[in-house]
């Protein structure tokens, strides 16, 4: 048998993923995270003055969210049932900090964690900024602001 | 000039002097203890953390501990011992390199990812057979945390495990290799060659490895004579439902029948109820599985004749990061009651 | 009623991109790079604010407003400083969530050990 043949093998071999029953599960349980980010949003909006506070406030609240639930141990399991619906909100990236600053504290606090802390979450924050330039950059340019 | 008379065909050795597992000991964690064979392995942790600081010190304490326990079941010493192999999967070995150091026996440190049982165990056949050696142990370490922390991810991440992913077995397996004892003997070894078919998914290691087991498999039965049925039971380490699955399908592409001698230990490891994906996997799953159900059934002359074939995906971190396929490596030990 | 609107939209961004994982070799970490791209994109082009108004926290939360949140944070700075504003305005939204991710992950790491 050829490489190439084995591999179509598998793919028709391979078990099927539950297509509807995971985007289910993903669209509950992000909504649920975003009505809770709603609550905070509406919260932060009265508090706050401007609305970039109200937003920034908001960001906050939910990273809390998720580094809580991280901690309590918690979050791993509701992303086996919600996928992509606890991957994607905030509570996520939330997540990724956390589970990293909890796992490499065994290696240390410095080296351990202190290097490896935004080793999941390292492309979020990299791809935002260089997007984030290029995009601004492009917009004050071509509106003159620069 | 290079006597051959221990060799047949391409890759198999032969051990005429029968060295047996003289004694030996397994060691499982929580998980495996609430799986289905339970009751076949000498001891199930409570705790797997053993109440150490790091998991990667539990998994060393855990080897310690089989090693003590195995050579106590042969009223043996270390000063008894000629040879100490061992290998795990952790990076440089490091479980059996610092076990190693309380044992105080040379060590010959090997590494064939999950087959790395298997491989020691034929290289104990091997110095036995050869004379090199009156008793060498052998033994091999994994746990769950260690393996995902190298292998994968923080614990606590927000993943959504497939249905192909496997288990790294908490556990750890010893046995001495002699000429003493009425254990069950080792007759033949047929080292594996690396086989790489493409495969990349990561996640579907049992895919990868299917070949590889195919190969060493089909090679075994071609150098001895034999057919699958000559043997009772043929045991494959930690394939998984998935890896499993595959193998037959190329073993029946090549009309080969007595496949329904065919089990897997990863696949046995864990019940469905756990949820545990395509099965278990690590070093330990077919060292425990292997000195545990099946050395019980030789052992009680349920079964007479048995292959064992674990196989190993050969990747790295870095390889995957990479992008490269991964290569797979599988060795079979034919055992006789 | 503005609830339900964040509850759906988060949720549907969710599942298309459960729907990409399930269907294509894109990990993840794929995906959520590409999300918090959009988001950047969406906001230069002034699409994101009207989206934001609409959806609310459905817009903010699911990692596209982060991106947005780094690309208006920027935009805002350099319209006040000038081309340091350009890099200063990264973390003017986005800053206080990563400082405080930041502490309450140390914190938490003192605390808690990872469990199976």
């Amino acid at each position: 048998m050829q490489p190439e043949e084995y591999q179509q093998l598998v793919l028709h071999n391979s078990p099927r993923r539950p297509l509807v029953k995971n985007a289910i599960m993903a669209f509950l349980t992000g909504g649920l995270f975003c009505l809770l980010g709603q609550v905070f949003l509406d919260i932060a909006t009265i508090i706050e003055r401007t609305e970039m506070e109200a937003a920034a406030v908001t960001l906050a609240a939910m990273i809390l969210v998720g580094t809580i639930l991280t901690g309590l141990g918690v979050y791993d399991e509701i992303a086996e049932i919600g996928g992509a619906g606890a991957a994607v909100p905030i509570t996520g990236f939330a997540n990724t900090v956390t589970s990293a600053a909890m796992e490499f504290r065994r290696e240390g606090f410095l080296t351990g964690m202190g290097s490896k802390i935004f080793i999941i979450a390292g492309p979020v924050i990299v791809y935002g900024i260089l997007s984030g330039f290029i995009v601004a950059l492009t917009k004050a340019l071509l509106t003159g602001l620069l | 000039m290079a006597r051959l008379e221990n060799r047949l065909g391409k890759q198999t050795v032969t051990f005429t002097s029968r060295p047996r597992i003289h004694c030996s000991y397994t060691i499982v964690g929580p998980s495996e203890g609430n799986g289905p064979h339970a009751l076949e392995f000498q001891e199930i942790l409570q705790d797997d953390m053993l109440h150490q600081k790091t998991p990667e010190q539990a998994e060393r304490l855990m080897l310690e501990m089989a090693i003590e326990k195995a050579l106590a079941a042969g009223q043996l010493k270390a000063d008894d011992l000629h040879f100490f192999v061992a290998g795990d999967l952790l990076n440089q070995i490091i479980t059996s390199t610092f076990a190693a150091r309380s044992c105080g026996v040379p060590f010959l440190g090997v590494y064939g990812a999950c087959s790395t049982f298997l491989e020691a165990m034929g290289l104990a056949g091997v110095l036995l057979q050869g004379g090199f050696a009156t008793r060498v142990l052998v033994a091999t370490a994994s746990h769950y945390q260690t393996a995902e922390r190298q292998f994968r991810y923080p614990l606590e991440l927000n993943v959504q495990h497939t249905e192909t992913n496997q288990h790294t077995v908490t556990g750890a397996a010893a046995a001495v290799i002699s000429h003493e004892g009425d254990g069950p003997s080792l007759t033949h070894a047929t080292f594996g060659t690396v086989v790489d078919w493409g495969m990349k998914n990561v996640f579907d290691m049992g895919s990868a490895m299917a070949p590889a087991a195919f190969n060493t498999i089909k090679q075994h039965l071609e150098d001895t004579g034999r057919n699958l049925e000559d043997y009772d039971l043929i045991l494959t380490g930690d394939l998984g439902r998935q890896g499993s699955k595959m193998l037959r399908i190329l073993l029946q592409k090549e009309n080969y029948t007595g496949l329904d001698r065919l089990e897997d230990g990863g696949a046995q490891i864990y019940s469905h109820r756990q949820k545990i994906g395509a099965g278990g996997s690590g070093t330990a799953c077919v060292a425990v599985m292997t000195l545990g159900y099946l050395l019980n059934k030789l052992k009680t002359g349920r079964i007479r004749r048995a292959l064992v074939i674990a196989t190993g995906a050969l990747l790295s971190t870095v390889s995957a990061a990479q992008g490269e396929s991964i290569p797979c490596i599988a060795h079979a030990i034919s055992l006789e009651g | 009623m503005q609830y339900l609107i964040a509850f759906v939209t988060g949720g549907l961004i969710c599942a298309l991109a459960q729907i990409i994982l399930d269907t294509t070799n894109l990990k993840a970490a794929h995906i959520l790079v590409a999300l918090v791209c959009l988001g950047a994109l969406l906001n230069g082009v002034g699409l994101y604010e009207p989206f934001q108004k609409f959806a609310g926290a459905g817009a903010l939360v699911p990692v596209l407003g982060f991106g947005s949140s780094i690309t208006k944070g920027m935009l805002a700075e350099a319209e006040r400083l000038g081309w340091e504003g350009l890099f200063t305005g990264a973390f003017e939204i986005t800053g206080l969530g990563l400082a405080a991710s930041v502490v309450f992950s140390s914190l938490t790491a003192l605390l808690r050990q990872p469990k199976k």
